[in-house]
């Protein structure tokens, strides 16, 4: 599996150097530390008693037989937590998740006692000899009838007030809808009117979940002057804030220090396990380790199932005049950041399409699964499964070329999103085209004889990045000129210690090699919104530019003040010397960054300035499918992406190759299995993800020449947008190949026979 | 619980004891008893291949290999590759390839290769894949885990 890769662009001696990862050797050698490995002096363990039934309430738990097993310290229940914790709800959309069950559950799995002791494995044969009883209530799992259901998840809606957007849910009753999200642009309802075709269909996206190899883990060192939390996160200074509201302390007095992560993907971020180990810490006055096993996390956070219904009106040109989306997002059992992911990604739902009147509908619905929140790319991936598989329903529908009818109807630089927000930076036209070329397009294609058919598809996408947020970064000189970083964006694989120390050693003129990136800890590391969304590169670079600058520029100043003069080579080391008689004394230099945002306006989501940056990637797919059995094989996988400027190619490669076959796995085959609201395969044997036989032969990246121009060093994020168009581009293949379409994830081969058969006239029967 | 019994083995070429339970998995051992954490558990069925660990010389899944069954028997880990300060060709392979993105799965890909190129020097693409398919990388470092083995055969012969 060769991979080909392309680069146009190079700049500076430090941006734009593929520079091996600063922590390639820990990592190589295995001594990198992670969360789930650490143990402190003195910790407990702690393990879960969940909950077997999706909704109930909790009639009893009897904990008796397993406070009595030896080594067993504790075994803790709501009621414990609330005597040193008063109001004892977390979560950064609503206060709704309860640090253990509280009354009811909400969804099997839900954590409902924890036991600690010394030794995990007494804890966890302890956890077998608690039983509970519930009174089972009606549970609602699909997120279409969640939101005409009689059954309510929650009884009131608690939003956390942290959003403007979410106060007027305070207190509402009677719904399971978290946020309803809309935007009205033009006149949709008069342009179907007029239009010469019009264009409906459903679409459907399955549980998936990220499936970190270093699973969720935090250990809760309490003390009455302060707690240390050692964990796993992709967001220390949301935690930070979250565990200071639950103890009413100022947030000086909560220390958040996070090593590397073994993978985050969206699972660990804002609050996940961090309240329940501070909630057993100050019971048991002793650090508590949280570890979830691999099969845990199937009960912590998954990716959003969705519903999309999608409706294009088509002039007689093939010019789309009107398009109406309604998606239904199932949250789960609690909001997490699902309103999010219903608002930032809901307003990108009609696609990169230049369309003047737009109507979109996003509900965040709670049910009773497990939670659901952020998955590269906040809800982006499912949307543009539905609207570029509609995209290709419409000009086989037309009698068009697929690329024809999108070349009509592409979103171009200078005109508006269907935000009002006029595009800029947005290489949409240009990744098309390359993506069009890469496939060569215009020749055909060998399609196969017998059993075996060809085809191939195309997907092009954009994102916008959630704005605004604030990243703030320190760049400190010590006296012998070494430079030292200080910023809150997690490395959990990404490669952002390395891109980060480049762009420092860009301003100050030093190798990105010798650049030393401190470990996330809240006590020095200074305020970040989070790693997610693709937002550090852009953020956190603007901070640690900044910041480089200001110490470059004090580094001058210090050197005006020795009598040097203007523009000296004097080294760093001699100024510090001259100016303080020894070496001695430190230069500091700051960043803050916030981009420039329009709020949308409440009723139409309308705004002209809507986000920070566009995310834009296009992804052709060839399949082989085999007609006997359904079975299909992505044989040819190209990403193209326009990621400005790249700050270090070999890491952008990486991300773009990553996303993409992680994405080519929700795509194919992952899927939690539900059964009563039981997922019942939980676990690696029965839940496949992508490995060295799924990697398709001919994997090939691009990138497109072009600058982010309000980006540092022109750059932007790349994270995330790899992932957008792989589902719509194989799905097209496949409709290409064999005639059939496909609707819903994963494009499983039992889906794809049953599709054939019922093309043929010979159905299958229901299994 | 059961019982504690000592047992004796050869961990990176040092002569070790430990007193382990029947229940400990090698991973446990290592980390608890060794401060060893390069072999992690993760999927704990033996598919991941993040708890690989060479036990007289062949790669196991530690998160399934009972402590007590290595008494006698010759342990290697990932810590002991640069022994000497030295990365082994593997190693520096990964880093100038970028052959991983968490880190987390990575010695355990490390150790496979190690057997993969002892036995076929020059493996072709099947080879890799097949000697590799029990290890998995969610990030799907996959394409550069490829550059990384045909760059290691190459410093292995040099």
């Amino acid at each position: 599996m060769p991979v080909a890769t392309q680069h146009t662009s190079k700049v500076g001696a430090q941006v734009g150097r593929s520079v091996p990862r600063l922590e390639g050797r820990e990592k190589v050698t295995g001594r990198a530390e992670y969360t789930h490995t650490m143990r402190l002096p003195g910790m407990l363990y702690a393990k879960l008693f969940r909950s077997t039934v999706a909704h109930g309430r909790i009639t009893s738990i009897d904990c008796s037989a397993a406070s009595k097993l030896p080594g067993v310290l504790r075994v803790v229940t709501i009621d414990d937590v609330r005597k040193v914790i008063p109001d004892p709800y977390y979560g950064p959309a609503f206060h709704d998740q309860p640090i253990l069950a509280d009354a009811k559950v909400r969804f099997v799995g839900e954590p409902v006692a924890a036991v600690l002791s010394a030794d995990p494995h007494v804890a966890e044969a302890a956890v077998e000899l608690i039983s509970a009883t519930y009174e089972e209530l009606p549970a609602v799992y699909d997120e279409v009838q969640a939101l005409s259901s009689k059954t309510y998840v929650h009884e009131q809606l608690k939003p956390a007030g942290t959003f403007a957007d979410l106060k007027h849910l305070k207190g509402a009753k009677d719904t399971n809808v978290a946020l309803a999200y809309r935007l009205r642009r033009g006149d949709a309802d008069k342009a179907f009117a007029a239009a010469a075709h019009t264009f409906e269909h459903e679409f459907r996206t399955q549980k998936v979940l990220h499936l970190s190899f270093e699973p969720h883990a935090t250990i809760a060192d309490y003390r009455d002057t302060g707690v240390t939390l050692y964990t796993a996160s992709q967001g220390p200074s949301f935690v930070r804030s979250e565990i200071a509201r639950l103890l009413g302390w100022q947030e000086n007095k909560v220390r958040v220090k996070v090593p590397f992560l073994g993978s985050g993907y969206g699972a660990k971020l804002y609050i996940k396990l961090e309240a329940l180990a501070l909630a057993l810490s100050m019971i048991a006055r002793r650090p508590v380790k949280v570890a979830l096993t691999f099969e845990e996390m199937f009960y912590q956070i998954t990716k959003h199932p969705c519903t999309f219904r999608i409706k294009s009106g088509v002039d007689r040109d093939g010019k789309i005049v009107a398009r109406k989306c309604q998606v239904f997002w199932n949250g789960g059992a609690y909001a997490d950041i699902g309103p999010r992911v219903t608002q930032k990604s809901g307003l990108t739902a009609s696609g990169p399409y230049d369309i003047d009147n737009v109507s979109i509908d996003s509900y965040a619905l709670y049910t009773n699964v497990t939670p659901a929140g952020a998955l590269r790319g906040f809800g982006v991936p499912q949307l543009t499964w539905a609207c570029e598989s509609h995209t290709d329903m419409i000009a086989r529908a037309l009698n068009m070329d697929p690329v024809a009818f999108r070349k009509k109807n592409i979103l171009r630089e200078g005109r508006p999103h269907a935000t009002g927000t006029i595009v800029t930076d947005a290489a949409v036209e240009k990744v098309l085209d390359r993506l069009v070329e890469r496939m060569r397009w215009s020749q055909p294609l060998d399609r196969g004889a017998g059993p075996l058919r060809r085809g191939r598809g195309l997907a092009i996408s954009m994102k916008a990045v959630i704005t605004p947020t604030t990243s703030v970064a320190t760049v400190n000189v010590s006296a012998d000129g070494s430079v030292t970083l200080h910023c809150g964006t997690i490395d959990m694989g990404q490669g952002s210690d390395t891109a980060m120390a480049q762009m420092v050693g860009e301003v100050l003129n030093v190798p990105a090699e010798s650049v030393r990136v401190v470990q996330r800890d809240t006590d020095v590391t200074p305020y970040d919104m989070g790693t997610l969304g693709s937002r550090s590169l852009f953020h956190m670079g603007h901070a640690v530019r900044l910041a480089a600058e200001e110490a470059r520029d004090k580094l001058s100043a210090l050197a005006r003040e020795v009598g040097e003069p203007e523009g000296t080579n004097v080294p760093v080391p001699t100024l510090f010397v001259k100016r303080y008689g020894m070496r001695a004394g430190n230069i500091i230099g700051t960043g803050v960054f916030t981009p420039q945002y329009t709020p949308p306006a409440p009723e139409t989501g309308l705004s002209d300035n809507v986000t920070a940056f566009w995310m834009v990637s296009g992804t052709g797919a060839e399949v082989e499918v085999d007609t006997e059995t359904g079975h299909v094989k992505v044989a040819r996988l190209v990403s193209v992406v326009d990621v400005g400027k790249p700050v270090n190619p070999q890491l952008v490669d990486t991300q773009i190759s990553g996303a993409a076959l992680m994405q080519l796995g929700f795509t194919m085959f992952e899927e939690m299995h539900l059964d009563g609201g039981q997922v019942v395969n939980a676990s690696l044997s029965d839940y496949k993800i992508p490995g060295f036989h799924d990697v398709p032969d001919a994997m090939e990246i691009l990138t497109v020449d072009t600058v982010q121009s309000n980006g540092p060093f022109g750059a932007k994020g790349v994270g995330e947008v790899a992932t957008f168009g792989v589902s719509p581009a194989v799905a097209n293949a496949i409709d290409d190949a064999v005639g059939v379409r496909l609707q819903e994830l994963p494009l499983k081969p039992e889906s794809v026979l049953r599709a054939l058969r019922a093309k043929a006239g010979t159905p299958l029967k229901d299994a | 619980m059961t019982a504690a019994r000592t047992i004796h083995f050869r961990l990176n070429g040092v002569p070790v004891t430990a007193d382990v339970k029947p229940h400990d998995n090698l991973v446990e051992l290592l980390q608890a008893h060794f401060g060893l954490y390069g072999a992690r558990e993760s999927c704990g069925q033996g598919l991941c291949g993040c708890c690989t660990v060479i036990v007289e010389g062949l790669a196991v899944s530690g998160c399934l290999y009972l402590a007590p069954l290595v008494d006698g028997a010759e342990v290697t880990t990932i810590e002991s590759l640069d022994a000497d300060g030295r990365l082994d060709p593997v190693q520096e392979a990964f880093i100038e390839t970028g052959a991983f993105q968490c880190g987390y799965c990575t010695p355990g890909f490390i150790l496979m290769i190690r057997q993969l190129l002892e036995e076929h020097p020059d493996p072709d693409e099947a080879q890799i894949k097949h000697y590799l398919s029990g290890n998995l990388c969610r990030c799907a470092s996959y394409p550069q885990v490829i550059e990384a083995v045909r760059l290691a055969a190459g410093k292995r012969k040099a």
